[in-house]
């Protein structure tokens, strides 16, 4: 079942390389975005090629570099790391269209720099997805880490300037202070080997007391899963241009933390040995507060991208939540809610970027009757916030609907309370954007030119609408990859 | 009075150089003038060579020197091992048909050592006066305080 | 000729050096005091052109010859290390002097420093490849002198390293001190006084060591480090208070010497106020070196058995470097000067490695001698990039570095690598050191010291983004408001504003910051290589 191949290296690779002809081509633009174009497309390529063998139960293993005595930088594609490389790679070329239409748009400079970093981090995005073991993971997380920063302060201001401050010192902070002190412990309890496997590779190596802090200190540690008190980076990464918010930070970063939490639960601790410990639940209510609390804060927001921002807060907190009740349903739900999260997500913010290219706003007090201007934009932002909130005929309703059985499951009703009165939260501070865009007079007086944005973003922003919907409809292949995942993880405790 | 016998007088090399090391010392970290402190720096370099000296010295040995042709290489690699606190291990050992006994003669490895130390010393020296030269014509002074004054008016 | 590597190591350097000295002599002394920089800009990256400093032909010879010299010094180490990973550690016994008891001295090479001697050669290669441009304005003039003593400093080290002889240590050590006072002193006005207090300090440090040779001596017979090890296994000497007292004074004495932590004063001076050519040669070395002496007489000298049980200072040692590098770290923050900011976090680096030796444990251990590697060619990446903003910018302060990684970009992209390897961001070698010593301090339970390394990365963190965003955002207007797109304004086409350093300046970085990748992605290889020799010594903790 197992397989070898330099696949995932290829994939991660293949947007590194495009890094030389975008700066080669940094003097003719069209050749320049056509290279970024071919590199999404090639990625996209390499990593859906892989998805029989991992949809067929099998991975594909393959090591880097063994750079210290027993510990290797790896890769080892399964079904979850695929999940998440199918979003991220697949998004990766709706984003790029948007992009091009936004960064041209609105005249941005160093845009060479721009797509350069841009798919560096998308290397380091597809490196976690397919890293085989801890130390691979951090790596590049830390890598993605960095190379997100000039991409959040691209706009060289002030308030750039201390977003740029936020984002690293909650990034670096927590990962060097908790998430770099944890890994080398584990390192040192198990002799050297951290893969991840279905039974855990800490599974009964550790005491429950240590595993306890252990845990703790690995899930703050990959802080760009956005859980409280270490969530603020996230509000304050939206001075970076729409393009980054969209992929990067409603998917690819964001997405990258908890998928990192994910591994720590089903690859480093193992579900089974979670469950005889019995600390995750302090992770289950951290998450729970999370939850509520962005929510309300999102109620409270003016700003339509800080809403977006902590409404994303509150949806990553679902999927630790999900994940920390170690129900099969509730694991499955989690991973699910990643990929329709993902395209609900970026659809709305493709939108606000839309918004603010065609108009130059950014209230949402100002938007009043933008749906007749904008009315494709506004729809999209409809299916959208449709499949964020997890109302039928969008994909969200299909991840929420498996989360809410995992709290079910785990007979831990306060939680299906949480996520119920969380869904109506989403339904509140969503709803009233699109009613004023549609329903409410008079419209904002300076409408009276406005047109639809750059096609390149209507084109971008229609695709990931209509994916959302489709997904509702046919959720493969992201439900069998989930499913298969949580059979793995539970496996081991069946098997007993 | 036996201890008194024991650590004082039959180790008076030991306390001489402690003596003058922390003389050497004090006068280093505590002399506002430069000169002083390489004055200082010269005491204290010379306790150490004066320590190695007297390590090699043993009662009623003389200069060594061999008279035989040919064997100095060699009685020198029997001596170095010989010092006052094993003199047992200073074994009579028999080259050949002439035979020599280390006890006679002063162990002559620390003073060669010290050779080089005094040369070292002497450049260390030498670098010092002609830092402090240095010093003197750029700050016009050789004084540690006043020569700090300037400094921070400098920065200031 | 392969056979003769040890020796030619350092024949070649100290040759070179009497030529070039030699070189020097025709040439008449010039006294002149360095031009205040002009308003001007340099033009095309050839600053201070002939017109200031005419070139003299003996100069190209000097530096020519200080290249081909350390160039032989480099591929005699790389031999060096070669034939150690295949046939075990070298003996050389000089002039054929192979007395086992001690007269005759003893270039020992084995897999640390065989590693250790590839590092020195190829950091005081780029070195004096940078110092090209540099020397003719920092020393006014007096090149054939810079580089006799840049040769002599270079051989010190190197001697320090690979002699097998205690005393002869304490000669190469004193060789190699003199000659970098010189090198600190040839520096701007203040480098003077900070000289002066170099050669006070160095001496008490170098005397300490002395003194401690001399009661290994007195109880052993022997300077042989080889035969002092045995003779102390022997007879049983791990008791003797004369041998436990010569540890601690050549500890005091290496202590002073590699500036550990209370008795670092003299470093940030010296190295801020000397030329820059000379810091970059000494700040990755000086201090590397003297730690591997004082690693060299744990592990050889008295062996590890002894260095850690038998005056029990570990504790204190790991302690006293944990709160040096936090102190040290917090000392840095407060500085506005970037030369004198590397030099505090030079201090706070030789915690890291004093700290790692005293775990008393494997990981420890191969973590401190992993990191003087990849330390020294940190230091260096850091030191050369500094030198080489300042020289462009004309500023000694963090504040006037703005815009550069438009300007400079090469530099700057080399110079993040070694501010990212200071942090600890992996693939880079800072990483590696880093999980080794946490790796040690976990396993020795030293959780002040963990703390302390992370608690140094985070500053690392803040102080070199504190420069990267001066670099990155350049001067940003003084009241801005809103989602300011004024910004470009004053975002020019890329091309007309580069600047960069002539290319012998940013070669040798953009080497060293190559070079960090290149340990960092090889942790596997070289780390094998420093235990071949480590389990040989038995240490506890065992390989992982």
């Amino acid at each position: 079942m197992d397989s070898h191949s330099l696949k995932p290296i290829l994939a991660c690779a293949a947007s590194l390389l495009a890094v030389i002809p975008i700066v080669a081509f940094r003097r003719r633009p069209n050749l320049r975005e056509a290279s970024t174009f071919i590199a999404a497309v090639v990625k996209f390529g390499i990593v859906l090629s892989m998805l029989p063998v991992v949809l067929a139960g099998g991975t594909i293993n393959c090591t880097v570099w063994e750079v210290l005595p027993n510990v290797s930088i790896a890769f080892r594609v399964d079904s979850f790391g695929m999940l998440f490389a199918l979003v991220a790679s697949s998004l990766w070329i709706v984003t790029t269209l948007y992009a091009i239409g936004y960064m041209r748009g609105l005249k941005e400079h160093s845009q060479t720099r721009f797509f350069a970093f841009f798919a560096i981090a998308l290397s380091a995005t597809l490196g976690v997805a397919f890293s085989a073991n801890l130390l691979t993971m951090y790596v590049f997380y830390e890598i993605l880490s960095l190379s997100t920063y000039p991409l959040v302060t691209h706009h060289q201001d002030r308030e750039a300037r201390s977003g740029g401050r936020t984002y690293l010192t909650y990034l670096l902070g927590t990962s060097v202070g908790f998430a770099l002190p944890a890994m080398i412990y584990c390192y040192t309890r198990t002799g050297g080997d951290m893969a991840f496997s279905g039974a855990g590779a800490l599974a009964g190596q550790v005491e429950p007391g240590v595993a306890g802090i252990l845990l703790l200190l690995l899930v703050f540690g990959f802080s760009k899963g956005g859980l409280m008190p270490f969530h603020s980076w996230l509000p304050g990464a939206m001075v970076a241009p729409t393009p980054v918010s969209a992929l990067l930070h409603a998917v690819a970063v964001v997405k990258v933390g908890v998928f990192c939490i994910f591994r720590v639960f089903t690859g480093v601790f193992g579900v089974g040995f979670l469950q005889e410990i019995g600390v995750a639940n302090i992770i289950s209510f951290v998450a729970a507060f999370t939850v509520v609390v962005s929510s309300l804060i999102a109620l409270s927001q003016d700003s339509l991208k800080r809403r977006l921002a902590f409404s994303t807060i509150g949806q990553l907190a679902y999927i630790t939540l999900g994940v920390s009740l170690l129900a099969p349903k509730g694991v499955t739900g989690s991973q699910m809610h990643i990929a329709m999260h993902a395209f609900g997500k970026i659809t709305l913010f493709f939108c606000a970027g839309a918004i603010f290219e065609a108009t130059g706003k950014k209230y949402i007090s100002e938007m009043v009757g933008l749906g007749k201007r904008m009315p494709l934009t506004m729809a999209a932002f409809t299916i959208g916030a449709m499949s964020v909130v997890g109302l039928p005929l969008a994909g969200g309703l299909l991840s929420k609907f498996y989360l809410v059985m995992g709290t079910v499951e785990a007979r831990q009703f306060g939680m299906t309370a949480v996520y119920l009165l969380s869904s109506l939260l989403n339904a509140c501070y969503f709803f009233p954007i699109v009613f004023n865009a549609f329903f409410r007079k008079p419209e904002n007086p300076d409408f009276k030119e406005v047109k639809e944005a750059h096609p390149c973003c209507v084109a971008a922003l229609c695709v990931t609408a209509v994916c959302s919907v489709l997904l509702f409809f046919c959720p493969d292949p992201f439900f069998s990859l989930a499913s298969l995942t949580t059979e793995n993880s539970f496996a081991p405790i069946v098997g007993d | 009075m036996d201890i008194f016998q024991d650590i004082v007088i039959a180790r008076f090399n030991y306390w001489i150089y402690v003596i003058l090391m922390m003389v050497g010392l004090h006068a280093m970290i505590v002399k506002n003038n430069l000169i002083k402190k390489l004055i200082g720096m010269s005491i204290f370099q010379a306790a150490i060579i004066l320590f190695f000296v007297s390590v090699g010295v043993k009662d009623g040995a003389t200069i060594p020197i061999v008279s035989h042709h040919g064997h100095a290489e060699e009685s020198a690699e029997t001596w170095h091992s010989v010092d006052p606190g094993h003199p047992d291990e200073g074994a009579v050992h028999d080259h050949g048909h002439h035979e020599i006994n280390p006890d006679r003669h002063a162990n002559p490895l620390p003073h060669v050592l010290m050779l080089t130390a005094i040369v070292v010393g002497v450049a260390t020296l030498g670098v010092g006066l002609a830092v402090s030269q240095k010093i003197y014509r750029e700050y016009g002074t050789l004084e540690e305080n006043e020569l700090l004054e300037k400094l921070r008016s400098n920065d200031g | 000729m392969a056979d003769h590597a040890p020796a030619i190591l350092l024949i070649a350097p100290l040759f070179a050096a009497i030529l070039v000295s030699l070189a020097g002599i025709r040439r008449p002394a010039r006294r002149r005091i360095p031009a205040a920089p002009s308003d001007e800009p340099t033009i095309g990256g050839k600053p201070f052109e002939s017109s200031e400093f005419p070139q003299f032909k003996e100069d190209k010879v000097c530096f020519m010859l200080t290249l081909a010299a350390l160039t032989v010094s480099l591929v005699a180490a790389l031999t060096m290390l070669g034939q150690v990973i295949e046939g075990g550690a070298i003996r050389y016994f000089v002039g054929n002097w192979s007395a086992p008891l001690g007269i005759g001295i003893e270039l020992r090479v084995d897999h640390i420093n065989a590693l250790v001697l590839v590092m020195i050669s190829t950091v005081a290669l780029l070195a004096a490849f940078y110092s090209h441009h540099r020397v003719e304005e920092e020393t006014s003039g007096r090149t054939s002198q810079y580089y006799t003593m840049f040769l002599l400093c270079a051989m010190g080290l190197m001697g320090m390293t690979v002699t097998g002889d205690a005393f002869n240590l304490y000669v190469l050590l004193e060789v190699a001190a003199l000659s970098g006072y010189a090198l600190v002193a040839m520096g701007d006005k203040r480098a003077s006084v900070a000289a002066f207090n170099y050669i006070i300090i160095g001496t008490i440090g170098a005397s300490f060591y002395l003194l401690g040779v001399g009661y290994l001596y007195i109880k052993t017979g022997s300077l042989n480090m080889i035969g002092i090890r045995e003779i102390i296994a022997e007879q049983g000497l791990a008791e003797s208070k004369t041998i436990q007292v010569a540890f601690i004074l050549i500890l005091v004495g290496v202590f002073i010497k590699m500036a550990f932590f209370p008795l670092y004063a003299w470093l940030p001076n010296a190295y801020t106020h000397a030329p820059s050519t000379s810091a970059c040669l000494m700040a990755p070395l000086v201090t590397k070196v003297s730690i591997y002496i004082m690693v060299r007489m744990m592990l050889t000298v008295f062996g590890p058995s002894f260095a850690f049980d038998a005056i029990g200072w570990g504790d204190a040692v790991v302690l006293l470097a944990a709160i040096g590098i936090i102190a040290s770290s917090l000392i840095a923050l407060a500085q506005t000067e970037l030369k004198k900011m590397l030099c505090f976090l030079v201090v706070a680096e030789v915690g890291y490695m004093v700290g790692g030796a005293w775990l008393a444990n494997h990981h420890g251990m191969v973590g401190a001698i992993y990191h003087i590697l990849s330390d020294g060619l940190m230091t260096l990446c850091m030191f050369l990039g500094a030198s080489i903003l300042l020289f462009k910018t004309r500023q000694t302060s963090i504040s006037g570095l703005v815009d550069l990684y438009r300007k400079m970009p090469l530099t700057m992209a080399a110079f993040t690598l070694g501010m990212l390897s200071m942090i600890g961001v992996p693939p880079t070698c800072g990483f590696f050191s880093k999980y080794f010593l946490i790796r040690g301090g976990i396993e020795a339970g030293q959780w002040l010291y963990v703390v302390a390394l992370l608690f140094s990365s985070l500053v690392n963190a803040i102080l070199f983004f504190r420069i990267i965003e001066k670099a990155f955002f350049g001067e940003l207007p003084a009241a801005e408001t809103g989602h300011g797109h004024a910004a470009q304004g004053h975002h020019k086409d890329e091309a007309s504003v580069i600047d960069e350093a002539p290319l012998s300046m940013v070669a040798p970085l953009a080497i060293a910051a190559v070079g960090l990748l290149f340990i960092g992605l090889n942790t596997r290889e070289i780390v094998t290589v420093i235990e071949q020799t480590l389990n040989v010594l038995a240490l506890t903790g065992g390989g992982g």
